[in-house]
């Protein structure tokens, strides 16, 4: 299993490699020249040529490229250009938001997911399963912005139930504030989760349910319920391992717009806004990030599962 | 689609009521937003005097901060939301099919290289350089429809390729190989026709994917921009009304929702219909 784990590990070297392309790339693709941010009206050509050269910008891109990756590997990612602070502390401020919703959310959905997919599979054609499969669709298809305008309408707009912006009231420092201000985006982010969960361990417990073990316990007299959640359960929860790493980029792409909305202080919020002020520095960090997060999570998700099932110990 | 295909397709649609209605609100949208110049209002003219009026008969949608008829407008940003659906799922649909193929007919190296760049695509979070590139361009629905389209073909080339790969270990895939046809013509012939209707799959749910895309983008400003407007650029209007006109912020987004749904309902009946396997869950 050590193996399997190193051998996964070193597949994602290539990635992490391609994705530093790609953010390089962002910056040097970026509209307008980056000389310009430097320029003062008083400075003639011969200045911003020097500054030009200075900057390492008549270089060869691919020289440009190993300047910057050194640069990115011992932790400088440069400035915002907008307020001109450090984007690595930017990110560390916005960091723990991002992760603590896209984590409650994981969990909640993964919990809401699987009881429902499986009470939906035990119920099987009937009505309740009728109005999950239903509900399962809406899930995947209602578009998560508007999920959200619609709950600020109501809990916020009508009901006066819950806060529709920000993480914290100004000034109160209570964990119940905190809670309220994270329903409403934990719900936006994970409504397409739970719903493609909770399809999966559906279909997965029924194909359980006909395999012959479910059929010989239930000839030696085993209620349905206890072969249900003592045999069936633990069969059909393994492929959740693998959803996990599954839902992770909806996670990160939905981030971006429920925090815009919901003001949540995170790193999606701060990725948009970045996007808006054309803060190419910023954009890059954030690319890169997010990427991390989706490639680390899959490699969580597949070290998990080879813990988890024996089978995939013994191939290696 | 042979005769065959069509059959279960109609067979699959007799029991599902969900899909009956799927295919009612698809066929009656897209006529109504083809037929929207039909309407009496101009989408575009401003009308003071009755700016954000309630749902009426006159105005079944209420009208809008510049009193301009909001069933019409939606009707003409249906137009938009149900063209940039379905083009990028034309791009990515043939991109995906295209590289899958190649990828599982060649396999070896070719695959291996294909799929590790599909793998790393995949690792970026796409939505977000959707967002980068859309802000980079400039503004046009052109540019929307080719930068989805560009970026989400990469689950229809794995799908694509698993498909490849199984049929090209077919006897008469096999015998062609023996008799020395290109692989160029083997393609054509053999594997595209016996993928098509995996494709047909993919393809549906794409164009859902591809319809809540763009309205996201438009949400957030970074899509579908003035003087168009599409139903998820309506929403960004919309937003700023809550309190007087919530109707605003209602009527696009049922219509995205019920769009999107039907799209994906259609899309696993097809799936049905084609694998007979599958009809058990």
């Amino acid at each position: 299993m050590r193996r399997l784990i190193v051998k996964r590990m070193l597949q994602t070297i290539p990635m992490l490699i391609a994705i530093s392309i790609v953010s390089f790339l962002l910056i040097k693709l970026a509209p307008g020249d980056p000389v310009q941010a430097y320029i003062t009206p008083e400075m003639g050509p011969t200045d911003i040529e020097r500054i030009r050269e200075n900057l390492g910008l008549n270089d060869p891109i691919h020289i440009q490229y190993i300047r910057w990756l050194k640069n990115v590997l011992k932790g400088d990612l440069g400035y915002s250009l907008v307020n001109h602070r450090p984007v690595l502390i930017q990110i560390k401020e916005r960091l723990p938001a991002t992760i603590g919703l896209m984590s409650t959310s994981l969990i909640f959905s993964m919990i809401v997911g699987i009881i429902v997919g499986l009470l939906s599979a035990a119920n099987q054609n009937k009505l309740f399963d009728r109005i999950v499969t239903l509900i399962s669709y809406l899930g995947i298809s209602i578009p998560s912005f508007w999920f959200a305008m619609m709950l600020i309408f109501l809990l916020s707009l009508k009901l006066k139930l819950l806060p529709s912006i920000g993480m914290r009231t100004i000034g109160v420092h209570s964990t119940w504030d905190l809670i309220k201000h994270a329903i409403m985006p934990t719900l936006v982010l994970s409504i397409q989760n739970i719903a493609v969960i909770a399809r999966y361990i559906r279909s997965s417990t029924i194909s359980q349910l006909k395999e012959d073990y479910v059929i010989v316990q239930l000839a030696a007299g085993a209620s349905r319920n206890e072969i249900l959640y003592k045999y069936v359960l633990k069969n059909a929860i393994l492929p959740v391992i693998t959803i996990l790493g599954m839902s992770l980029p909806s996670l990160v792409s939905g981030a971006f717009i429920t925090e815009s909305i919901f003001g949540w202080p995170g790193m999606g919020q701060l990725g948009v806004t970045a996007i808006f002020s054309y803060d190419y520095p910023l954009i890059m960090a954030i690319t890169m990030f997010s990427s991390l997060i989706l490639i680390l999570g899959n490699l969580l998700s597949d070290v998990l599962y080879s813990v988890v099932d024996p089978r995939i110990k013994e191939l290696n | 689609m042979n005769s065959k295909l069509l059959s279960n397709v109609t067979e699959q649609l007799k029991e599902n009521s969900l899909g009956k209605i799927s295919i009612f609100v698809i066929v009656i949208l897209t006529f109504a937003s083809v037929l929207a110049f039909l309407s009496p209002y101009d989408p575009n003219k401003i009308d003071v005097m009755n700016r954000l009026a309630a749902p009426s008969k006159q105005h079944p949608f209420g009208t809008d901060e510049m009193g301009r008829d909001y069933f019409t407008r939606a009707l003409y940003g249906g137009r938009v939301s149900l063209t940039v659906g379905f083009l990028s799922m034309i791009i990515s649909t043939t991109i995906g099919t295209i590289v899958g193929t190649i990828s599982g007919y060649f396999g070896g190296k070719v695959d291996s290289f294909i799929m590790r760049f599909v793998d790393i695509l995949m690792s970026i979070p796409t939505f977000f350089l959707i967002l980068i590139l859309n802000a980079y361009l400039k503004p046009g629905v052109q540019n929307i429809i080719i930068i989805i389209g560009l970026f989400s073909w990469m689950s229809i080339a794995r799908i694509v390729r698993g498909e490849t790969i199984s049929i090209k270990e077919r006897e008469y895939v096999q015998y062609s190989q023996v008799i020395g046809e290109k692989s160029s013509v083997i393609i054509k012939k053999h594997i595209i026709p016996n993928i098509f209707p995996t494709v047909i799959v993919a393809a549906t749910l794409n164009i859902a994917s591809a319809i809540l895309m763009e309205s996201s983008l438009s949400f957030l400003g970074l899509g579908v921009r003035q003087p168009n407007s599409s139903w998820g650029s309506m929403l960004k209007y919309a937003q700023g009304y809550m309190e007087e006109a919530p109707y605003l912020a209602f009527f696009p987004g049922i219509l995205i929702l019920m769009t999107v749904l039907s799209f994906n309902v259609l899309g696993d009946i097809f799936r049905l219909a084609f694998e007979p396997k599958a009809n058990d869950d």
